[in-house]
């Protein structure tokens, strides 16, 4: 019998904080600077500069824990990883190793399986590297490389998985949930493509022979992939590829693997350094790091409402859950739906027309819900219009389409191309009345029981309102005027 | 003898140390001894002390986060070897990738 293998997944994410100024030294976070324009001798690592922590980037590390239902511990301390790579001048990075500031949290994730929680070990603080920018295609062929420090000692968190995940899917959904929660918090930019969330996955595959310790099965790590689908694309490889060594009776290296795009691929990154062996010790630069109760109170107080409270409330306000989850994986979005539900309390039609109509324009103008092409106050009275009977459904759609474009009230809109139903009854009558007397005829057959004629009148009495009426007030409006038409 | 001279080469390799042959086995004895003394502090018996990762009596000691004024660029890359547009230039770092 054929042996079957088990996929065992671990991430590491790692995820800048939005702080003004870097974690050990003043000098400011941003990205997309001119190269080394942002460096001090703190972060350049010149000898007798001292590193000294930043408040907010612990504040804002604590409350990823909390929203992680991490147990932040009231004691941490701060040590050297020490490794040589070009992007590290001081030759270590300020980490915090055995005693990291929180530990045991959880992400739930969702999917057809139902609900599973995916542990997380534990999340500790850290300055960044530089960026390397390299000469050639990629890391693998390049010639050399150009050193930039504006990113080092950028505060970082990383957090740290259970290997809990047994699928790319799994990996793919913690990823989404994760940033999900974190873009609540407003911590961080959360942006794969500038390096602002990074993530490096683990992947091990677990015959089902295999008897012993997880953490002694070769496990391959495949590093800085730059978006989730590759994350996931990396992962299904890395199965395909490690089932076939065991399958020859290969062994798996433990090894560190970089993703290549194009091919789909992962590729063996070999670097120079024989093994890792960071000997950690305590950073005698900084002393430990106490948080009070008070201060942890604090935090607690700065903390919003979550995705998991968010997902209750909207099922209790009667979304459906697909809509649900539309609305809070996006909290631009979810913001926005907020807003105009302030103004116009329909939710079932603000949420129809939000995420079909008006998120279909904002994906055709490349917009995000941070600067919504058109208005929660506009978005709100087009609405009012649809309720009132002014506008139908169609009518609406192509108003939206000319607000999203002239940034025009619906008002305006409808005014300028004439597009209001007349829901005047008194000039409806008028017109019916005209129509009646026009064509004798036709009132006659459908008096003597042609209920076919009366089709006929409601077409001329929209003809001469130019469509603006609504059908059925003209047919009842006929339908009364015929009777008592003698 | 506390190091092998696989130990010893090991170490070297991580602090980046080049050892001739005829240097190891004096390396091997001294870096030996040097251990053996830290080893003296074993004879304390530390059993009810906690452990402390720090001598000086502080703790919690941070910034409000300000910005403060960086280097001048000029600055900031004068001691690199070879610089390019304002990088400093490192040479190649992986043995070369593919499958
Ligand atoms: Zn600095």
């Amino acid at each position: 019998m054929s042996e079957s293998y088990e996929v065992v997944i671990g991430l590491e994410v790692h995820v800048e904080l939005k702080t003004a100024s870097k974690l050990f030294c003043g000098c400011t976070n941003l990205f997309g600077q001119e190269p080394n324009t942002h460096t001090c001798p703190v972060c350049l690592g010149m000898p007798g500069a001292l590193p000294v922590l930043n408040q907010q980037a612990v504040a804002l590390a604590t409350r990823a824990a909390l929203a992680l239902s991490c147990d932040v511990h009231p004691f941490s301390k701060f040590d050297r990883k020490q490794y040589f790579y070009p992007d590290l001048p001081k030759a270590y990075q300020i980490s915090q190793y055995d005693q990291p500031l929180a530990t045991e949290g959880h992400v739930t994730i969702r999917g057809e399986f139902g609900m599973r929680s995916i542990g997380i070990e534990r999340i500790h603080l850290e300055e960044d590297a530089g960026k390397l920018n390299h000469i050639g295609q990629r890391l693998g062929d390049a010639t050399g490389s150009l050193v930039d420090l504006n990113r080092a000692g950028v505060p970082l968190i990383e957090i740290v998985s259970r290997p809990d995940m047994h699928s790319p899917e799994e990996a793919r959904l913690y990823l989404t949930e994760l940033r999900t929660v974190l873009s609540y918090l407003d911590i961080s930019d959360l942006r794969m493509e500038e390096g602002s969330m990074r993530c490096d996955a683990n992947i091990s595959l677990r015959p089902s022979s295999y008897t012993g310790s997880l953490v002694d099965l070769p496990r391959v790590e495949i590093k800085n992939v730059n978006s989730f689908r590759n994350v996931q694309r990396g992962i299904e490889h890395e199965i395909v590829r490690q089932k076939a060594l065991l399958e020859q009776g290969i062994r798996v290296v433990k090894e560190t693997r970089g993703f290549d795009d194009a091919a789909g691929t992962t590729y063996s990154q070999r670097s120079k350094e024989a093994a890792n062996d960071y000997r950690y010790f305590p950073e005698p630069d900084l002393p430990p790091l106490i948080l009070d109760t008070e201060w942890l109170e604090a935090q607690k107080r700065e903390m919003p409402d979550l995705p998991e409270a968010l997902r209750h409330s909207l099922t209790t306000e009667g979304l459906v859950s697909r809509d649900v989850e539309v609305l809070v994986q996006d909290r631009a979005l979810y913001g926005f739906w907020r807003e105009v539900v302030a103004i116009f309390p329909d939710v079932k039609l603000v949420t129809n027309w939000l995420l079909s109509d008006y998120s279909r324009h904002m994906n055709a103008q490349g917009l995000s819900f941070d600067t919504p092409g058109v208005s929660a106050e506009h978005l709100a009275q087009l609405l009012g219009l649809i309720q009132d009977g002014t506008l139908s459904g169609k009518m609406a759609k192509e108003v939206l389409e000319a607000m999203f474009t002239t940034k025009e009230s619906p008002e305006a809109v409808v005014q300028r191309l004439g597009l209001s139903q007349i829901t005047d009854q008194e000039a409806i009558r008028v017109i019916v009345a005209e129509v009646i007397t026009a064509n004798p005829g036709v009132v006659a057959d459908f008096q003597g029981g042609k209920d076919k004629a009366l089709a006929f009148l409601v077409g001329q009495v929209m003809k001469a309102t130019k469509g603006q009426a609504k059908p059925n007030l003209v047919n009842s409006l006929l339908r009364e005027a015929i009777a008592s038409h003698v | 003898m506390l190091l092998s001279k696989e130990d010893v080469l090991h170490v070297a390799n991580l602090a980046r140390l080049s050892v001739e042959p005829s240097e190891l086995q004096e390396i091997q004895d001294t870096l030996s001894r040097v251990l053996e003394y830290i080893d003296l502090l074993n004879e304390l018996d530390t059993e009810q002390v906690v452990p402390t990762s720090q001598v000086v009596e502080q703790h919690t000691v941070w910034r409000s986060d300000q910005v403060e004024k960086s280097l001048p660029i000029a600055l900031a890359i004068q001691n690199g070897p070879q610089v390019v547009t304002g990088m400093f230039v490192v040479p190649k770092i992986l043995d070369g990738g593919g499958q």
